[in-house]
């Protein structure tokens, strides 16, 4: 067991870090809000391997698994880069084009028929649209579909529009598909929310270090201190969490740490970081650096794979439901036995 | 990034395994908590246990008679001690897991042929004699005088929060042998015989109820200069060496204990009813109990991060106080949720109507202590602020 970042790991992690610090400087954020999506820059991150990261060589991907692809998604996290990249990622193996960025994809975690209001991320954006339904995976075509845009979106990144009448579409593959990606998805996520916490913890931390009160950094004040310090602690539980996700589903054998789990934890440290982001918020060049955008951001992965609140719900009860309707017993961490 | 254990370390699951298997219903169950000659001839004798199979001394070299287990393997020794339910190191802790860990590191050889095989053996209780009243977070401002008389020290002085003291054949005790010097340089580290004379031992009751804890009073108490361990005012340095032993490894065998405890906690929500219905069926309650589940995976996540790190740099990463922090607070949630579990019948300090009330009671009152044990939560969060976060000190 080594659990550490290992140098290949780290190598990937820089080259995509000078990337995204390259192409989404934190000071042009508030630009980038007129028109988020650029179909050059999607093919530059193409190109730097994050939709074919996961696909075998004789498919033009990199044969990475889901640990490097953790890592590469929280990077995608710290510089809040816009755009349907968990479902592209997703999607690579199945949709041609996906992986080298020619073909963007975009998607929809809808298990049930429901009355709640279709919104979709970046649909102008969209060459294809993946609903995850009970029976699997369903391919629609998202010029077809008659839709509203949404005039204030929570994030200015991320375009919304309100889909009236999302149809049945092409059943491209079956459920098992489906589970798999909601599995892999909410450790892709929680990777994007560690990463934001990260960025706008480093953030807050370097703020309280030069910003002045009373003659000294506020950062030498316990009061400032305990709350950066409680952020950080989270951050690296959400690290560890997002890490174990990856490499849980790389090698499935050690239980623990599972893509559910994870996302859990991912989301948890995304709610906790909001007090990080409210010391950025008092930062006075807030607004031109786009700190602001980091206070909503995080709700936003939270919401993209499965139906929001509901799930949640349903995945914080599935590990201690799951045993006592199955009869069975769900394995733990270190073997230990969740349930009765 | 890999998870797996090698296999050697599943070769070492399997016989430990097999082990414990036998040996903890051989065991039996522990006695009540009150009756402290019983603990502590249940917890030596399972040392004995523990020594016979080789187990003992998990961390410790083997010249010393331990098994220098890598951290991977400690980390597999908790988890299946705990999967088995063994008893936990109770009476031996501060022998096996402090004092002779530091005489290991420190002690001569007559001080380590004296004392490190019968810690090992469970012949030897140990306590600690450290905090003092006007020392606390400020251990270094101990008042605790040694005066040299011949070739004795003489200890005056009153020790305060001394776990196990009232059962312990010997004690780790730091005193002042020079009260001129800055108070890190004037302390030195003593092995104190409990039997001499001018010691008196007054049981300290707790919320808790059973007396772990005591407070030693020392009214010129002469201890051969021969019980000191390392040189004259090099104490403080010697009580921070037992930390290179724990290799990030701190707190795993707690931790893993919780996540135990938790799937109790589960079974007793199958049993007890609220509102006409089984505890269980309440879904925000099976969401409060998924939830706790996936912050302890983050926290064991945790731990194999920093056993990872520490394994190659040979010393504990600075993530303890964070892991710490953490921890203390989430076992406090979860005997509170405990607590609620057991409904009225947590208004009893003995078992009703079948309910582990006893020791959930005790976890709960018990976990009262743990953020503000070694380094209270809010001492914690200065040492991430100012240790890995870089903040200024506060003047």
């Amino acid at each position: 067991m080594d659990f550490r970042v290992n140098e290949d790991q780290e190598a990937l992690r820089d080259g995509l870090r000078s990337f995204c610090e390259g192409r989404f400087p934190l000071d042009q954020l508030g630009a980038l809000a007129t028109k988020p999506f650029n179909r050059a820059v999607w093919r530059e991150l193409a190109e730097m391997g994050v939709f074919a990261l996961r696909l075998p060589e004789a498919k033009a991907g990199l044969a990475l698994g889901m640990a490097e692809a953790v890592l590469v998604f929280a990077e995608l996290g710290r510089r809040l880069v816009p755009g349907p990249l968990v479902w592209s990622h997703l999607a690579a193996e199945l949709i041609p084009g996906a992986a080298s960025g020619e073909v963007v994809v975009g998607g929809l975690d809808r298990m049930l028929p429901s009355s709640d209001p279709v919104l979709v991320e970046s649909l102008d954006a969209l060459d294809v649209l993946l609903v995850l339904r009970q029976d699997g995976v369903r391919r629609l075509d998202p010029r077809t579909l008659r839709a509203e845009p949404v005039a204030t979106p929570l994030d200015p990144l991320t375009p919304l529009h309100v889909v009236s009448e999302l149809g049945e579409g092409e059943r491209i593959a079956g459920p098992e598909v489906a589970a798999q990606w909601r599995l892999a998805g909410g450790a892709l996520v929680a990777g994007q929310l560690f990463g934001i916490a990260e960025a706008t913890q480093e953030l807050a931390t370097a703020y309280a270090k030069t910003r002045e009160q009373f003659g000294r950094p506020i950062g030498s004040f316990q009061a400032i201190k305990h709350i950066l310090a409680d952020t950080f602690v989270r951050q690296e539980l959400a690290r560890a969490a997002a890490y174990a996700a990856g490499a849980t589903l790389d090698h499935p054998r050690p239980p623990g740490g599972g893509g559910a789990d994870a996302g859990r934890l991912g989301r948890e440290a995304g709610r906790r970081g909001r007090r990080t982001r409210e010391r950025a918020r008092l930062h006075p060049g807030a607004r031109r650096h786009g700190v602001h955008l980091g206070n909503a951001l995080p709700l936003l992965p939270e919401a993209q794979l499965g139906a929001g609140r509901a799930v949640r719900q349903r995945r914080g009860a599935q590990r201690a439901a799951r045993p006592a309707r199955r009869g069975g017993a769900l394995r733990g961490p270190a073997g230990v036995w969740i349930g009765p | 990034m890999d998870l797996r254990y090698s296999e050697s370390d599943e070769k070492f699951r399997a016989e430990l395994r097999a082990w414990l298997a036998r040996a903890v219903p051989e065991q039996g169950p522990p006695p009540p908590s009150h009756d402290w000659p019983a603990r502590r001839s249940y917890d030596t004798r399972w040392q004995r246990q523990l020594f016979e199979a080789g187990y003992a001394g998990l961390n410790w070299p083997r010249e010393y008679g331990g098994r220098d287990a890598s951290p991977t393997e400690q980390l597999v020794y908790y988890e299946e001690t705990a999967r088995a339910g063994a008893p936990y190191v109770g009476v031996n802790f501060v022998g096996v897991l402090h004092g002779g860990p530091t005489l290991v590191a420190e002690g001569t050889a007559e001080q380590k042929a004296r004392h490190l095989p019968r810690i090992l053996r469970g012949e030897e209780i140990w306590c600690q004699g450290f905090s003092e009243t006007v020392a606390g977070s400020d251990l270094a401002a101990l008042k605790t005088r040694a005066v040299r008389d011949g070739d004795h020290y003489v200890l005056s002085g009153h020790k305060i929060w001394c776990s196990f003291a009232h059962v312990a054949d010997f004690g780790e005790f730091l005193v002042r042998t020079d009260p001129d010097a800055p108070k890190h340089r004037g302390i030195s580290w003593l092995i104190l015989p409990m039997n001499l004379p001018g010691i008196e031992i007054r049981p300290l009751p707790t919320l808790a109820g059973e007396g772990e804890f005591s407070e030693v009073f020392l009214n010129d108490v002469r201890v051969p200069i021969e019980n000191r361990v390392g040189a004259e005012n090099d104490g403080w340095r010697i009580t921070n060496v037992t930390l290179r032993f724990e290799r990030g490894t701190a707190f795993a065998s707690e931790m893993i204990q919780l996540q135990q405890f938790l799937v109790e906690l589960a079974r007793i929500a199958q049993r007890v009813t609220r509102s006409n219905a089984r505890a269980w069926d309440d879904a925000g309650l099976r969401r409060e109990i998924g939830h706790i589940a996936g912050e302890l995976d983050a926290l064991w996540a945790m731990v194999k991060l920093s056993v990872s790190k520490s394994t190659q740099t040979g010393v504990p990463g600075l993530e303890g106080s964070a892991l710490k922090l953490y921890y203390t607070e989430l076992y406090q949630r979860i005997v509170e949720l405990g607590m609620r579990l057991l409904g009225r019948a947590a208004l009893s300090r003995e078992d009703v109507g079948g309910l582990p009330s006893r020791l959930l009671l005790h976890k709960a009152l018990q976990s009262l202590s743990l953020t503000i044990a070694a380094g209270s939560s809010q001492i914690q969060r200065n040492i991430v602020a100012e240790r890995i976060l870089g903040l200024p000190k506060e003047r």
